[in-house]
């Protein structure tokens, strides 16, 4: 029998009675603890990607091949290291893998020659892999003891950067869709529900919906037909959480749909991907096919009276889309605008048939509960919010990428434990949590705890799940008016509120971001006349929009005025920025010592603010300079200093 | 040679408006960017106004109305590489090649798009041109990296 023929009779069906002992070695090697011949997994998801390993992948291959060494390539997802990218592990028969950091195409050479003469270089190595079946290396430390994995609990990325994500044998070896047919076998569609309710899995989308209730209310609808969508959209510009699950382990996400989908009754389930997430699309597609071929989706599955069926849509990218009922809107085909609600969607939905939409993890997270019971899961988090959350860490902080925490986790131990820090040794100065609409958390907040709760309270929202960290170097009034510029030209345009507010809002910040051209009583006067309407603006978009987007798109704007208020006055009444991050509101001036008379700025300057002979140091006319920098950008002796 | 659009329409069923987004991915697909034949051709075959689908497919970032240009230029604007200097990247890019995001020169080579997150927010500000990606570049760095692609267009 081959592999597919073993998995499909032994594995999947869960029988009670062990398999074989050849079985059971069949699938060692399917889950690579039992190799033959060397293995060298390559980080090759979107982060890896752009650091360079197509290069380090194609390194890697001339390398095999022209030493004539026999060895597999795997490409795997991200495993949460973006910063280490491009990664590449090799894992010796009989040997624990290892893993070696930035290796790029150069490095790819002197690593394998050392690796496969059996000794492990000294840069770049980053970890070992524990396992009981294989021999440890010497002095190479265990990965889940680093200090970015230590505090991780990770069960929707368990298996993300380790596994071959093209392969559903792996997973199937590793125990996957067993649960799925369990599922369709054993349990009504009730049930799964119940236990789903049970287990106090919130949606982390954002919203915090529990995902039992919704199901429990689609399950209960009476209707010819239901659909399941997975919102894969992650239209947040700083976030990238849901395509790292899809392109490192995008069988977890998978099994989650089939089970939920089962759950609520339907037979049909759309996953919503973003258009320009290229490979997670692809991953998905090559991914729904191997379903097919193990007959995992289809016309009664398993011979268990089920029809399933995955439908992929391409996401013509906007951020509003990642709502659910304008994302059911353009899945129609028509304009992704979002819709009153109720009739919520799991009434009346896609094609005003019940449709359950639930993001990437929390459909990831379903497996985790019903193969080992509801209360696995909710013992971990705090009283109201249950589990883990996943986070896409990125900005200033020493390590940026992907950790899974249980809720409840504080972002001290986040930013300081995990995630090393902040570069350079810098300061602290706030952490954006939720995405564009979310707010920002200062010093005097690290303590809070991250769950839903706790981050209400402090009004914050969880969001989907997109961690900014910000440094001394950032300023809050260019980061609210960056946040406002992104909602203003994402809103729908339906509400005019949130249309015309966020412009507004955005104006006022560009104002006092602005250098005036003329100090004279008008431009003053506007300044201050926009900042006291900030805040009274702020209520109304809050209070009168439809959507998510425009309920919570003053966020950045009143969580930055709460907590750096000083920043924002000091641009208005003294015109300075601290971080130096507003051109037009620098002070320039040259150092008369550095300066070498090289007319260089002279020349460039836009508004002949700079006098001075040439060969004689030059002047800048404070009056005149409208702050763009141009001097300061062209000067190669660095006499152009900032004030 | 790319598939004539009457041919494309066909693969998706007649008259059913759901097949108007695939359709319409898969001729931008085809041809870089949606012209007016493409649409009224759509329009007919899909029992859809014209003004209604240029309407549904302006409200999309992902369609295009011009062509690209040879080296389609995408610069991340997502929140780190904002706090990297990616606006001032931006302009810079903006000036060297004298026309706005979302537009293409005039000699067909470069176009310009600001896209979110690309996933690279440790090395940012990242640039992507057709498909080759640029870390950490500087506003002083980027006309070499143009340059470079002027020489080979
Ligand atoms: C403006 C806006 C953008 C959203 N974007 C996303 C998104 O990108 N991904 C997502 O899963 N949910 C997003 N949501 C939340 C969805 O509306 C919805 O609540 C969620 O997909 C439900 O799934 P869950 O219950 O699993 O969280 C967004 C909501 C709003 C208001
Ligand atoms: S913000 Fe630019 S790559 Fe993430």
């Amino acid at each position: 029998m081959d592999d597919k023929e073993i998995l499909i009779s032994e594995v999947l069906p869960g029988k009670t009675v062990l398999p074989d002992k050849q079985t059971l070695d069949r699938l060692a090697v399917l889950r690579h603890d039992k190799i033959k011949i060397p293995v060298i997994y390559i980080g090759s998801g979107t982060c890896g990607m752009v650091a360079g390993a197509a290069d380090t992948i194609s390194a890697t291959r001339k390398y095999i091949e022209e030493k004539k060494i026999v060895a597999d390539i795997i490409e795997v997802g991200c495993i949460g290291l973006c910063s280490f990218e491009p990664m590449l592990d090799v894992q010796l028969p009989g040997k624990a893998r290892v893993s070696f950091r930035n290796i790029v195409a150069e490095n790819v050479e002197s690593l394998l020659d050392d690796v496969f003469n059996g000794e492990i270089p000294k840069e770049n190595v980053l970890a070992q892999f524990p396992n009981e079946l294989h021999d440890p290396w010497d002095g190479v430390p265990n990965i889940e003891k680093l200090p970015f994995f230590a505090l991780q609990h990770r069960i929707v990325l368990k298996h993300c950067g380790r596994i071959n994500p093209g392969s559903i044998e792996e997973y199937i070896a590793r125990g996957g869709y067993q649960t799925y047919l369990k599922c369709v076998n054993n349990y009504t569609s009730e049930r799964i529900c119940e236990l789903v309710d049970e287990s106090g899995l919130r949606g982390r989308g954002g919203g915090g919906y529990a995902t039992g209730k919704k199901w429990i209310m689609a399950n209960n609808t009476v209707s010819d037909q239901k659909y399941l969508i997975c919102n894969a959209a992650e239209s947040d510009p700083g976030a990238f959480m849901d395509r790292a699950v899809i392109e490192g382990d995008p069988h977890l996400l998978l099994e989650g749909i089939v089970i939920a989908a089962y759950a609520i009754g339907a037979t049909k389930a759309y996953i919503y991907v973003m258009a320009d997430y290229g490979l997670a699309y692809n991953r998905l597609r090559i991914s729904i096919d191997q379903m097919k071929q193990y007959g995992l989706i289809g016309y009664n599955v398993f011979g268990s009276g089920v029809d399933m069926q995955i439908l992929l849509v391409k996401g013509p990218g906007a951020f509003v889309c990642g709502e659910e009922t304008a994302l059911i809107r353009s899945i129609e085909g028509k304009r992704g605008m979002p819709e009153p609600k109720p009739p919520f969607p799991a009434i009346e939905g896609l094609f005003k048939r019940p449709t359950v939409v639930n993001n990437v993890e929390t459909l990831a997270n379903v497996p985790f509960i019903l193969k080992h019971g509801p209360q696995k899961f909710n013992v971990i988090g705090t009283p109201n919010s249950k589990g883990t959350k996943v986070f896409a860490l990125s900005g200033k902080s020493m390590m940026t990428g992907l950790i899974e925490v249980p809720m409840g986790t504080t972002l001290r131990d986040i930013i300081f434990k995990i995630a090393g820090g902040i570069q350079e040794g810098k300061d602290f100065k706030a952490v954006q949590i939720g995405g564009p609409s979310g707010s920002c958390i200062p010093v005097q907040q690290l303590d809070l705890q991250v769950d839903y709760e706790s981050l209400w309270d402090a009004g914050a929202i969880m969001g989907s799940g997109g961690l900014v960290v910000m440094d001394e170097n950032t300023c809050m009034v260019d980061m609210a008016k960056f946040f406002m510029n992104f909602l203003n030209k994402e809103s729908c345009g339906k509400c005019i509120p949130c249309r015309e507010g966020t412009r507004r809002i955005h104006e006022i910040l560009e104002n006092i971001t602005r250098r005036p051209s003329t100090e004279s009583g008008h431009d003053t006067l506007e300044r201050f006349k926009g900042i006291m309407q900030l805040e009274g603006l702020s209520e109304v978009i809050r209070d009168t929009s439809l959507c998510g987007l425009g309920q919570t798109a003053p966020n950045p704007l009143m969580s930055a005025l709460t907590w750096f208020r000083d920043e924002f006055e000091e641009h208005i009444f003294d015109r300075k920025c601290r971080a130096g991050v507003c051109k037009e509101l620098r002070v320039y001036y040259i150092d008369v010592d550095k300066c070498t008379g090289c007319v260089a700025c002279l020349r460039k300057c836009p508004t002949n603010a700079i006098v001075g002979q040439p060969r004689q140091p030059h002047f800048i006319v404070e009056d005149k300079c409208i702050g763009c920098g141009m001097c300061f950008d062209v000067c190669k002796f660095v006499a152009v200093m900032v004030k | 040679m790319p598939v004539p659009i009457d041919e494309l329409v066909t693969r998706y069923k007649r008259g059913v408006p759901e097949s108007l987004l695939p359709l319409l991915q898969e001729i931008q697909a085809e041809f870089g960017f949606l012209n007016e034949e493409a649409i009224v051709t759509v329009g007919l075959y899909l029992n859809l106004p014209a003004s209604k689908i240029y309407g549904i497919a302006t409200f999309f970032d992902q369609f295009r109305f011009v062509s690209q240009g040879r080296y389609h230029l995408r610069v991340c604007r997502g929140t780190a590489c904002h706090m990297n200097g990616s606006a001032s990247v931006l302009r810079e890019v903006e000036k060297i090649l004298k026309i706005n995001e979302g537009q293409t020169t005039r000699d067909g080579h470069f176009s310009l798009e600001a896209v979110g997150c690309m996933g690279a927010c440790s090395n940012g500000p990242v640039i992507n041109i057709n498909g080759e990606f640029h870390n950490a570049v500087t506003s002083a760095g980027i006309a070499a990296i143009i340059d470079q692609f002027r020489k080979k267009a």
